[in-house]
C-alpha cells in the first residue's frame, strides 16, 4: 500500500511526516538537528530513501545532511562551498560593489537519475553541484559568471539561489530562480545560461522590463510538460508556455498577486496552487484569512479553498519552499507555516486539515509518494 | 593531552557528551588545536572555522586561562596550562539569537 513521507525543514529542525495513504492519521519524527535552522530537505526521486538536508546557523555556518533510510539517521556530509575562481561582486542593497561570500544553502535538488548527485542552491547566489552524494561540491559557474552577475542584488531574505528544477525530458536543461536577478535557464548541464525573464514586469526597479533584476519568488513544473512553467514573482503570478523564454501574466482575480509558494497538481498539469499574501511588508493573508487559491485554468481564473483553513485572525506566512504535492491518486497538497502548522489536503484542496500545528517557523515541505 | 570545551551544539554534531581530550602535535596554538579537532572530528570542519577563508566563524570567541584570546594569533603559543592539560580550550557561541 502506498504512502506518504512529508519532509519539513523549520527554524528549529527538521521533521519527518509519514502516514499511509488514507493520509488522516500522521506519525512525526524529530526534531532532527534540534534547534538548527533547515532550510530544505529533499529525497532523491531514483532512491527515495536518499535524503538530503541543508543544516545551517549563524554561529557554525553550513552543513549537509545526507540519510539513506528514509530520515531516520542522518550522517553529515562536505559542506565545502567555494566559488570557483575569484569570486567577484555583485550590488549590494545600495548599489554599491559587494564580494561574493557564501552564507547557507536555500535549495537541494537531488538528480532524476541518479541519487549519488544533487545540486545546491548556494546564497550568495550560485549552483553547485555534488556527483559523490554530497560528499563534494564544485560550483558551476557559468551561472554566476553570466554576463550580468555583477548587477545581481540581494532580495530582502538575501541574494539566494531558492529554485532548481530539473527537466525529465532533456537531460541538460535545467532552471533555477535567484531573489533578486530573476530566472535562468541551461541547456548544456550547467556550462551556459541565458536569463529567461522575457515579460516579467517589476516597478520597483529603475527599468521594470529589464533582462534581469526580478524578485522571482518560486517557480513549479508539472513534469509531463516541462515546457510550461509557473511563476510566483514578487509580485505578479506568471506562466510561460515556452521553457521561460516569455512570461505571461495569470494573477487574474487573486485578491493579492503577492506570495511566495506556487505548485502544481500532480495529474492536472493545468491546476496550480498559490497562497496570497499581504505585501510588501506586511507579509501575512489578506483580512487575516488563510486561503489557498486554486486555478483549473493554467491561471487567471481562481476559486479560494477555505475548508478546513483558519478564516479569522491568521497572521501567518507561508514560505517559497514551503509547498508540495503528493502522487496519490487523489492529489495531496501540503503548505507549511512560519506559525509552525503543516496543512494537508488529500483532496486537491478542497478540504484541509493541520497534520501537524505547533514546530517552529516552517522553511520548506516537501512530499514523497512512496510505493 | 589538551582539553577543550565545545558549544552544545557542536558536541552533538560530535557525537561527544563531554570535554573533548586530544594530542596535539608540537606547539599548543589556536590553529594546532583546531587542526586536531578537526582531524579527529571531521564532521566539524567548517563549523569553527569558515572552510575556505579559515577565519574563525564570526559569533564564536576562543577562551584560556579566562582571557580572551580570540583575537590573537591563530599560531600564537597558548599559555603553558593549556599546553599541559590543566586547563581547558573553550570554544565559546556568543549569547545571543532567538
Amino acid at each position: 500500500m502506498s504512502s506518504v513521507r512529508v519532509l519539513v525543514g523549520t527554524r528549529k529542525g527538521a521533521f519527518v511526516l509519514t502516514s499511509d495513504a488514507k493520509r488522516k492519521h500522521w506519525d512525526i519524527s524529530g526534531p532532527h538537528f534540534a534547534g538548527w535552522e533547515i532550510y530544505h530537505v529533499k529525497g532523491s526521486p531514483v532512491d527515495p530513501n536518499r535524503l538530503y538536508a541543508s543544516q545551517s546557523t549563524g554561529w557554525f555556518g553550513q552543513l549537509i545532511q545526507r540519510s539513506n533510510d528514509g530520515g531516520k539517521s542522518w550522517e553529515p556530509v562536505g559542506n565545502k562551498f567555494a566559488y570557483d575562481g575569484i569570486p567577484g561582486t555583485h550590488q549590494w542593497y545600495d548599489g554599491t560593489p559587494h564580494p561574493w561570500e557564501f552564507k547557507r544553502v536555500w535549495h537541494l535538488e537531488p538528480s532524476l537519475a541518479d541519487p549519488d548527485t544533487v545540486y545546491a542552491g548556494a546564497e550568495d547566489a550560485a549552483l553547485f553541484r555534488s556527483i559523490d552524494g554530497g560528499q563534494t561540491w564544485v560550483e558551476l559557474s557559468g551561472l554566476r559568471g553570466h554576463g550580468s552577475g555583477p548587477s545581481w542584488q540581494p532580495g530582502a531574505g538575501g541574494m539566494c539561489l531558492h529554485t532548481i528544477i530539473l527537466d525529465p525530458s532533456h537531460p541538460d536543461r535545467m532552471f533555477i530562480a535567484i531573489s533578486a536577478a530573476g530566472a535562468f535557464r541551461t541547456d548544456d548541464a550547467g556550462k551556459t545560461w541565458k536569463p529567461i525573464n522575457r515579460g516579467l514586469r517589476s516597478e520597483h526597479i529603475p527599468n521594470p522590463t529589464a533582462e534581469v533584476g526580478h524578485c522571482v519568488h518560486h517557480i513549479a513544473m508539472h513534469r509531463s510538460r516541462p515546457d510550461v512553467l509557473f511563476m510566483q514573482k514578487h509580485w505578479d503570478v506568471m506562466r510561460s508556455d515556452n521553457a521561460g523564454d516569455s512570461w505571461q501574466e495569470v494573477s487574474g482575480n487573486l485578491p493579492t498577486d503577492f506570495g511566495f509558494a506556487i505548485d502544481v497538481h500532480a495529474h492536472e498539469p493545468e491546476t496550480i496552487f498559490v497562497v496570497p499574501i499581504k505585501s510588501d511588508s506586511e507579509h501575512y493573508p489578506p483580512d487575516g484569512k488563510l486561503r489557498v487559491y486554486r486555478s483549473t485554468a493554467g491561471g487567471n481564473e481562481w476559486e479560494a479553498l477555505t475548508k478546513g483553513l483558519p478564516q479569522r485572525d491568521c497572521y501567518v506566512n507561508v514560505l517559497r519552499d514551503a509547498m508540495a504535492t503528493d502522487a496519490l491518486d487523489s492529489c495531496g497538497v501540503y503548505f507549511g507555516t512560519t506559525g509552525g502548522q503543516v496543512y494537508a489536503s488529500a483532496d486537491a484542496g478542497d478540504n484541509w486539515t493541520p497534520i501537524v500545528r505547533d514546530l517552529p517557523a516552517v522553511l520548506s515541505v516537501e512530499v514523497q509518494t512512496l510505493p | 593531552m589538551i582539553t577543550v570545551v565545545l558549544p552544545s551544539h557542536l558536541r552533538t554534531l560530535a557525537h561527544v557528551s563531554g570535554d573533548v581530550q586530544l594530542e596535539v602535535g608540537g606547539q599548543a596554538t589556536q590553529r594546532s588545536i583546531l587542526d586536531a579537532l578537526e582531524a579527529r572530528y571531521p564532521m566539524l570542519r567548517g563549523t569553527i572555522r569558515d572552510q575556505v577563508t579559515q577565519e574563525r566563524r564570526p559569533f564564536l570567541r576562543f577562551f584560556a586561562c579566562e582571557e580572551d584570546v580570540t583575537h590573537e594569533p591563530p599560531d600564537a603559543p597558548l599559555p603553558d596550562a593549556v599546553a599541559s592539560g590543566a586547563e581547558p580550550f573553550f570554544i565559546l557561541g556568543a549569547i545571543a539569537g532567538g
